[in-house]
């Protein structure tokens, strides 16, 4: 049962009820910083007439949740893409792998955490909706089945096919993710990476590589030993002295 | 009167390099203070637009890459069975060694919570390259402690140890080479998953083999380039048929490294950034001209091989070509799609320039008190033979005796 957010440009009327709502439920101080940090798990942003909100995409297949060392991220049946404070060692290489720049960091504190929104994986145990859908005024942020959530929102692209650009984000980006996206605008024209390295999981990139590691190692060692094993025979076989010299040399 | 005694017992004529050597520690060791007491954010440039920067770039991966001597040299002198850079194994080891457990002070530095590397042993993550790193890191330590240790034994005269693992030394050699072919190409892996940030001029599939292959030329150099320094800091005969073989076998290794760049561009088809007019390009080009073209032109002649300064500074051109390339990748070819200019903090600097410094200091130390520089036999003249380090070693070898 994957469950995941849908969002909607055309909806959305920019009260940043979701931004207030999220700083609430996890604790966060007020601040104007307006971007995502340690302080904001979500952001609403505006591009001209559209407003579109920033928040962590929940990958189905997660490149944090793949790079992290420790398995301190990771991706839950429910959808939500969780973190372990107290695993994490700090390296810090999710937020250099997320493909959305989502994972920000206390740089201020002598022991910092990776902050990133996690869909209020606590309030989804409870039976409850995430805190920024259930804030939301217009409907623009929505919670569901990510089955059900893709079907609405395929089914208002077809309702409304001039209103919409055609597109449903995150259904295939990276892999598909739980949080979809509906605009009026194209989607690069908000800052959305369409296409290119974004077509797969950026998780397989890796895997491609690291799955061959067991035949380096079996491969790697046999090749070696046996390299060893031929040369120094040769050189033990080299050494015994032969009785006849066949190549008519003095032995040395 | 007995200050002055202890004085001149563990601190003896204060030269100019030991000069630098305690102000550089005073500065790091302030530095320090300030990272671990009041965080990243205090004492680094970095942010959440640029999370790594200096101390991954040059810290960590450098300085796996520069001691990759360790490695390459054993493979050399115990795999392919040519005794004769015998005499240069020991320092290659030692500096290794010393590489990897400051590459792992760096670490303790740039973690964010260093308190909980040992995580990686029992928190496990398959499908990290950061975990295969840490794995590898840690073994390959242990390999280079235990390479090391016959060192350790002929000091104290520890006959029985010394037997037991210089019984267990090819397959300590073998584990170290599979150790680190895997995690040298996988510091090149790492940045497989970030297709969309790292600059075209860096970013390739072939990112492991790239590493792999540059460590192991910039092996050979450090060598030389530790030889060199070694022998002017203790007054000892350069071994230098030796370096002038390892330089050839470094042509050729450059030669390598430069036809398999070629081939990947072509097989991305990306000639077209080299010659674009960017910051990335130059730094591509300083890269590749000054740190492998034009060392793999001039240690190509024998004029310039045969001349021990001239053949010191080619193999520093190898190192810098290295450290460019693991900077490059780490920092130059982000930078754009981080859309920030990120340059180290006088603070990361100070802590990087201080580990050095310890690297330094700790092997002067180790090579004063402990038998590294092995003597060596003068080999008769008739003995004399052409070594080539090679793809062929075969045939070299069976000149050997």
């Amino acid at each position: 049962m994957s469950y995941g957010l849908l969002f909607d440009t055309t909806k959305c009327i920019g009260c940043e009820g979701c931004m207030y709502a999220c700083r609430e439920q996890n604790g966060l101080p007020d601040n104007t910083e307006h971007k995502l940090s340690a302080q904001n798990y979500t952001v609403v942003k505006s591009k001209d007439d559209v407003y579109y909100r920033q928040m962590c995409m929940h990958c189905e297949d997660p490149a944090c949740a793949s790079a992290c060392p420790v398995a301190a991220l990771q991706k839950t049946e429910e959808g939500p893409v969780v973190y372990d404070a107290n695993a994490c060692m700090g390296c810090r290489y999710c937020m250099v792998a997320c493909p959305f720049n989502v994972p920000k960091y206390e740089w201020g504190s002598a022991n910092p955490v990776v902050s990133k929104c996690v869909m209020c994986y606590d309030r989804l145990k409870e039976g409850e909706i995430p805190a920024c859908a259930d804030a939301c005024p217009t409907g623009a942020t929505i919670f569901g089945k990510r089955e059900d959530l893709l079907k609405e929102a395929h089914q208002r692209l077809e309702d409304n096919p001039d209103t919409y650009y055609q597109h449903v984000y995150g259904e295939h980006e990276a892999g598909g993710t739980s949080v979809l996206y509906l605009s009026s605008v194209p989607f690069p024209d908000l800052g959305f990476e369409m296409g290119g390295y974004y077509k797969q999981a950026f998780p397989e990139y890796t895997w491609k590589v690291m799955k061959e590691i067991p035949n380096i190692v079996a491969f790697g060692g046999i090749f070696m030993f046996g390299l060893w094993w031929i040369i120094n025979r040769r050189m033990e076989l080299e050494d015994e002295v032969v009785p006849m010299h066949e190549n008519g040399k003095e032995d040395k | 009167m007995e200050l002055a005694a202890l004085k001149d017992r563990y601190i003896g004529k204060i030269t100019f390099w030991k000069a630098v050597f305690f102000v550089v520690v005073a500065v790091g060791i302030y530095s320090s203070i300030v990272r671990y007491f009041f965080g990243l954010g205090a004492s680094t440039n970095l942010s959440d637009q640029f999370p790594w920067g200096l101390w991954i770039g040059f810290d960590v991966m450098t300085g796996v890459a520069l001691a990759s001597g360790g490695f390459t040299l054993a493979a050399v002198v115990y795999i392919f069975n040519i005794k004769q850079f015998k005499p240069v194994i020991r320092p290659a080891i030692l500096t290794a060694f010393l590489g990897y457990l400051l590459v792992i002070v760096g670490i303790l530095f740039d973690l964010g919570k260093p308190w909980n590397i040992w995580h990686v042993m029992v928190m496990w993550n398959p499908h990290s390259v950061m975990f295969e790193v840490g794995w590898c890191v840690m073994l390959y330590t242990t390999v280079l402690a235990l390479e090391f240790s016959p060192v350790v034994f002929e000091k104290f005269r520890m006959e029985k140890p010394l037997k037991i693992i210089k019984s267990a030394t090819v397959v300590l050699v073998i584990l170290g080479v599979i150790l680190s072919t895997l995690h040298q190409s996988s510091l090149g892996s790492l940045f497989l998953i970030v297709p969309e940030k790292l600059h075209p001029l860096w970013y390739s599939a072939l990112l492991p083999v790239n590493f792999f292959f540059s460590a192991v030329m910039v092996g050979f150099a450090m060598v030389i380039f530790e030889s060199y320094l070694s022998s002017r800091a203790f007054n000892k005969r350069l071994e230098k048929p030796l370096l002038m073989e390892l330089a050839r076998g470094a042509v050729f290794l450059i030669m390598m490294y430069l036809i398999l760049k070629f081939i990947d561009f072509a097989r991305r088809d990306a000639f077209g950034y080299m010659f674009e007019p960017t910051f990335e390009t130059l730094m591509f080009w300083l890269e590749i001209g000054l740190g492998a073209i034009v060392p793999m032109i001039l240690l190509s002649i024998p004029k310039i091989r045969r001349n021990e300064t001239a053949l010191f500074w080619g193999a520093s051109l190898v190192v810098v070509g290295v450290v460019m390339n693991r900077l490059n990748v780490a920092i130059t070819g982000m930078q754009g799609a981080a859309g920030t200019t990120y340059y180290p903090s006088w603070m990361e600097v100070s802590i990087t320039l201080m580990l050095v410094a310890l690297g330094f200091a700790a092997f002067r130390m180790i090579a004063k008190h402990f038998p590294i520089f092995e003597e060596t036999k003068p080999i008769p003249a008739s003995h004399k033979v052409k070594i080539k380090v090679s793809a062929k070693p075969k045939k070299a070898l069976m000149n050997t005796n």
